[in-house]
C-alpha cells in the first residue's frame, strides 16, 4: 500500500506541474490556434532563472530565508518568464499573423531550438544542482508517510496559481476579453477588444505559469539542464490535447491523468518505458477522440 | 522632436535609432540574468561575464535596424500584392533566380550531365575526408527530398522523420548483425520496412489536422528512440558495431582495384575504396530520387497532394480521395528515409539511438524549409549549405543549432518560400488576339479551343 500511495502522490505532483505548463499551451491555442513549441523552453528558462534568483536573494547581502526566499524567487522568476514570453511572441509570432498555419509552427520550433541552445551556450550543458528552496515544515511531521514538504509546496503553489487564474479569467475585464477573443476574434475586435494586447497577455500569463512549473520541478528533482523543456513541453502538450485543447479545465484534467498514468506505469510496469506511455496515450487519444476529453469537436467551414 | 523641421530621412533615421536602442536595452535587460550571471557549476556561485553585455547590446542594436528594415520591406510587398489583386497595376514579376536561368537554358541537359560527371569522378581525386563529408551531404539531400514529398508537396508536417531513417539503419544493422544479410538485400528491405511503418503510423493519424499530425509524428520519433534505447535486441545505447560496407560482386575493393587506381589516377593511399562505392551508391540514389520526385510532382498523386495542401474541402468536393493521397505521400516520403538510413549505417559502420534524435528531424526539416518547400533544387542547395557550411566553419559549429533556430524563425517571417522558391506551374488562358494576360483570365480550361500556355509562376510554397 505504501508503494501505491507513493506513486499516487508522485503522479499528483507530476500532474500538477504538467498542468501548469499545459495551461499555457491551451490558452495560447485557444486564442491564436498555435502550438507554442517554445513554451517548454520558457519553463526551462524559468528553472534556470530560479537558480540565479535564489543565489542572489539567498546571499548574505540580501539574506532572505524560508518562505520569504521561496516567494521572492517565485516572483522574480515569474517576472522574467513573463518578459521572455512577451518578447518571444513579439519576435517570432506577431509578424506571422495571417500567414499559413505551417509558418508560425515552424517559427515556433525555430524559437524553441534557439532558446535551448542559447541557454546551453550562455550557462552550461551539464546538469545544474538546484538549491533546496522548500523550507522545512514541522507540521507535516506526523503525516510524513503521506506527504513530504516538497510535494506539499508543489500542491500549494499549483492550487494557488490555478485559483488565481480562475479568478482572473472569470472576473476581470482582461479575462473576460480573453474569453471573448477565444470564442470569436472578429466579433471581439468589433466590440473594441484590443486583440494584440490580449494575445500578449495570454503569452505572459502562460509563461508565468510555466516558469512556476520550472521552479517547482527544480525543487522536486533537485537538478536541471537545458534540455528539460523539450520533454516536459511535449508531455504538457499531450496533457492539453488529452483534456481537449483550448479548454482550461481540460488541461488540468488531462495533466492529472497523464501524471497518474506515467507514475503508475513507472511503478508497476517499467521505469524505462514511462515516457513511452505518455506518447502512446497521445496517439491513442488523437486517433479516437481528436477533440480530447472536454474539447468541442471542430467542424470545418468552407 | 526639435522645433526645426527635419528632413524626412533624418527624422526616419532618428525614429529607427530610437527603436533600435530601445530593443537593445530591452534585450539586454532580458538576457541579463541568464547571459551575464553565469552559474559556476562547481562552486554553485555566480560568475559574472560582464564582457558579454556590450557585445550583446551592440549586436541587438544593429540587428534591430535590419529587422525593422526587412519587416517594412516585407509589408510593402504585401501591399503591392493586394493592389494587384484588386485590379491595380500588376506588380513586377519576381525576378528569376540564377537557378531558374540555369534550368531554363536550352543547354540544361549537357550542363546537368557535366555536373553529374564531375561528381562521379570527384572521389577519385579528393581526400577521404572530402568523400566522407560529401556522402553525409548526399544522404541529407536524399532525406531532404524525401521529407519534401511529405512537407513541401503535401503540407503534412512530419516531425518524426528520423524514426523512418532509424528504421532503415537498424534494419540493415540488425539483419547484418544477426543473420549476416548483405547491403544489397537490406537496401530494398530497409526501404520497404520504412514504407510499411509509414503506412501503419499514417493509417490512424493521417486525417488529423496539421498541428496534431506534427505532434503525433514527433511523439512517434521519440517512441522510436526510447524503444531503440531500451530494447535488448538493439543493444540499447551501446548500439550495433561493425556494420559491413556494401559488397561489390565479391571483389575486395581495397585489394587489386585500389592498387590499380593508385597507379593510374594517383588515388590517395589513405582512401578506403568502400567509401567511394558508398559515395557512388548514394549519388545514384540522389539522382533516382530527383527523377522520382520530379515525376511525382506532375503525376496525378502529386497534383492531388498539392491541391489538398491548398484547400482540403474543395479538393474532396472534386472527388480527390484525401486519405489515400495523403497516406501515399506520407509512406513514399518514409521510403526515402529508409533508403538513406541503410546507406548511413553502411557509411558510419556503428549506429546507436543517439544518432536519431529529434534534432536530426529538425535538421532535415530545416533543409527543406531553408531550401524552399516543394522545390527540388532548393532542397539540394539547402542540404549542401547546412551540411557543408558547418564543416567549413569549425568555429561556427558550436553555434550551429542556435543559428538554425534563428534562421528558421527568420525564414518563416521574411522568406517563407525558402532560398529557391518552388515554381508552380499555372495555366494561363491566351486570348486569340494575343493580348495581355491579366489575373482574371487565369484559368485551367482546355476546352476553349486555345492551347493553354504553360508558365511557371513563383509564389511561396504555402500561401
Amino acid at each position: 500500500m505504501d508503494l501505491f500511495w507513493d506513486l499516487f502522490m508522485s503522479g499528483l505532483t507530476k500532474g500538477s506541474i504538467y498542468a501548469l505548463i499545459a495551461l499555457g499551451y491551451t490558452m495560447v491555442y485557444g486564442i491564436i490556434a498555435l502550438i507554442n513549441f517554445a513554451h517548454g523552453e520558457i519553463y526551462m528558462i524559468g528553472a534556470f532563472t530560479a537558480v540565479i534568483a535564489s543565489i542572489i536573494l539567498g546571499s548574505p547581502a540580501v539574506g532572505l530565508t524560508g518562505w520569504g526566499l521561496m516567494f521572492a524567487v517565485a516572483g522574480l522568476t515569474a517576472l522574467y518568464a513573463g518578459m521572455y514570453g512577451w518578447t518571444v511572441e513579439k519576435i517570432a509570432y506577431k509578424p506571422l499573423r495571417g500567414a499559413s498555419r505551417l509558418a508560425p509552427l515552424i517559427s515556433a520550433i525555430g524559437m524553441s531550438i534557439f532558446l535551448q541552445n542559447y541557454v546551453q551556450l550562455v550557462q552550461t550543458q551539464n546538469f545544474l544542482v538546484f538549491p533546496d528552496l522548500v523550507p522545512p515544515m514541522d507540521f507535516l511531521k506526523p503525516i510524513a508517510k503521506i506527504i513530504n514538504p516538497t510535494r506539499f509546496a508543489i500542491l500549494l503553489f499549483t492550487a494557488g496559481a490555478m485559483a488565481a487564474l480562475t479568478i482572473f479569467i472569470k472576473f476581470t475585464r482582461l479575462g473576460m476579453a480573453m474569453r471573448a477573443v477565444s470564442q470569436d476574434q472578429t466579433m471581439a475586435r468589433l466590440t473594441g477588444v484590443d486583440i494584440d494586447r490580449i494575445i500578449s497577455a495570454t503569452f505572459v500569463i502562460g509563461s508565468v505559469l510555466a516558469a512556476l512549473g520550472g521552479l517547482l520541478i527544480g525543487c522536486s528533482m533537485r537538478q536541471i539542464d537545458f534540455y528539460i523543456g523539450f520533454l516536459a513541453g511535449m508531455k504538457a502538450f499531450t496533457a492539453a490535447v488529452l483534456g481537449g485543447i483550448g479548454s482550461i479545465p481540460g488541461a488540468v484534467l488531462g495533466a492529472l491523468i497523464l501524471g497518474f498514468a506515467e507514475s503508475f506505469a513507472a511503478g508497476y510496469v517499467s521505469n524505462a518505458y514511462k515516457d513511452v506511455v505518455a506518447f502512446v496515450i497521445l496517439i491513442i487519444i488523437l486517433t479516437f477522440r481528436p477533440s480530447g476529453i472536454l474539447g468541442q469537436p471542430q467542424s470545418q467551414k468552407v | 522632436m526639435t522645433s526645426t523641421p527635419l528632413r524626412p530621412f533624418a527624422r526616419r533615421l532618428w525614429t529607427e535609432t530610437k527603436a533600435a536602442a530601445l530593443a537593445a536595452l530591452w534585450i539586454s535587460l532580458l538576457a541579463f540574468p541568464l547571459m551575464i550571471l553565469k552559474i559556476n557549476n562547481l562552486t554553485g556561485a555566480l560568475d559574472p561575464q560582464w564582457s558579454r553585455l556590450p557585445k550583446l547590446a551592440v549586436a541587438v542594436f544593429l540587428g534591430a535596424y535590419l529587422w525593422r528594415f526587412l519587416l517594412r520591406r516585407r509589408s510593402f510587398s504585401a501591399v503591392s500584392k493586394v493592389v494587384a489583386e484588386a485590379g491595380g497595376p500588376p506588380p513586377a514579376g519576381p525576378r528569376p533566380t540564377w537557378v531558374d536561368l540555369i534550368m531554363k537554358t536550352r543547354r540544361r541537359k549537357p550542363l546537368l550531365g557535366l555536373v553529374l560527371a564531375a561528381l562521379l569522378v570527384l572521389p577519385f581525386f579528393a581526400s577521404p575526408y572530402v568523400v566522407n563529408v560529401m556522402i553525409t551531404a548526399l544522404i541529407y539531400v536524399t532525406l531532404g527530398l524525401g521529407l519534401n514529398i511529405v512537407v513541401g508537396v503535401s503540407g503534412l508536417l512530419n516531425l518524426g522523420y528520423v524514426a523512418f531513417y532509424a528504421m532503415g539503419a537498424y534494419v540493415y544493422a540488425l539483419l547484418g548483425h544477426y543473420f549476416g544479410l548483405g547491403f544489397w538485400l537490406c537496401l530494398p528491405l530497409g526501404a520497404l520496412s520504412a514504407t510499411v511503418m509509414g503506412l501503419l503510423l499514417g493509417l490512424p493519424i493521417i486525417r488529423l489536422n496539421g498541428d496534431y499530425l506534427a505532434i503525433v509524428t514527433l511523439s512517434f520519433g521519440e517512441i522510436m528512440r526510447l524503444v531503440l534505447t531500451n530494447l535488448g535486441v538493439t543493444r540499447g545505447p551501446r548500439g550495433i558495431p561493425n556494420i559491413k560496407p556494401p559488397g561489390f560482386f565479391g571483389v575486395d575493393l581495397n585489394g587489386a582495384p585500389k592498387a590499380f587506381l593508385m597507379r593510374t589516377v594517383d588515388l590517395s593511399p589513405a582512401m578506403d575504396l568502400n567509401k567511394i562505392l558508398i559515395y557512388l551508391i548514394i549519388l545514384a540514389l540522389v539522382a533516382l530520387t530527383v527523377v522520382c520526385v520530379f515525376r511525382l510532382e506532375n503525376s496525378r498523386l502529386g497534383r492531388a497532394c498539392l491541391a489538398l495542401r491548398e484547400d482540403e474541402v474543395a479538393c474532396q468536393a472534386m472527388g480527390v480521395n484525401r486519405t489515400r493521397a495523403k497516406l501515399t505521400a506520407f509512406a513514399l516520403g518514409s521510403t526515402w528515409a529508409g533508403l538513406a538510413g541503410v546507406v548511413f549505417a553502411s557509411q558510419i559502420t556503428f549506429i546507436n539511438p543517439s544518432s536519431f534524435t529529434f534534432m536530426q528531424s529538425v535538421m532535415i526539416l530545416s533543409i527543406v524549409v531553408l531550401g524552399g518547400m516543394g522545390s527540388i533544387p532548393g532542397v539540394i542547395i539547402g542540404a549542401v549549405v547546412l551540411i557543408l557550411l558547418p564543416e567549413q566553419l569549425r568555429f561556427f559549429s558550436n553555434y550551429r543549432m542556435l543559428i538554425f533556430g534563428a534562421l528558421m524563425v527568420m525564414m518563416m517571417i521574411f522568406r517563407p518560400g525558402g532560398l529557391i522558391q518552388s515554381a508552380r506551374e499555372v495555366y494561363r488562358h491566351q486570348p486569340a488576339g494575343g493580348g495581355s494576360n491579366d489575373g482574371s483570365s487565369r484559368a485551367a480550361d482546355g476546352d476553349t479551343g486555345h492551347r493553354p500556355e504553360k508558365q511557371a509562376e513563383r509564389r511561396p510554397a504555402h500561401a
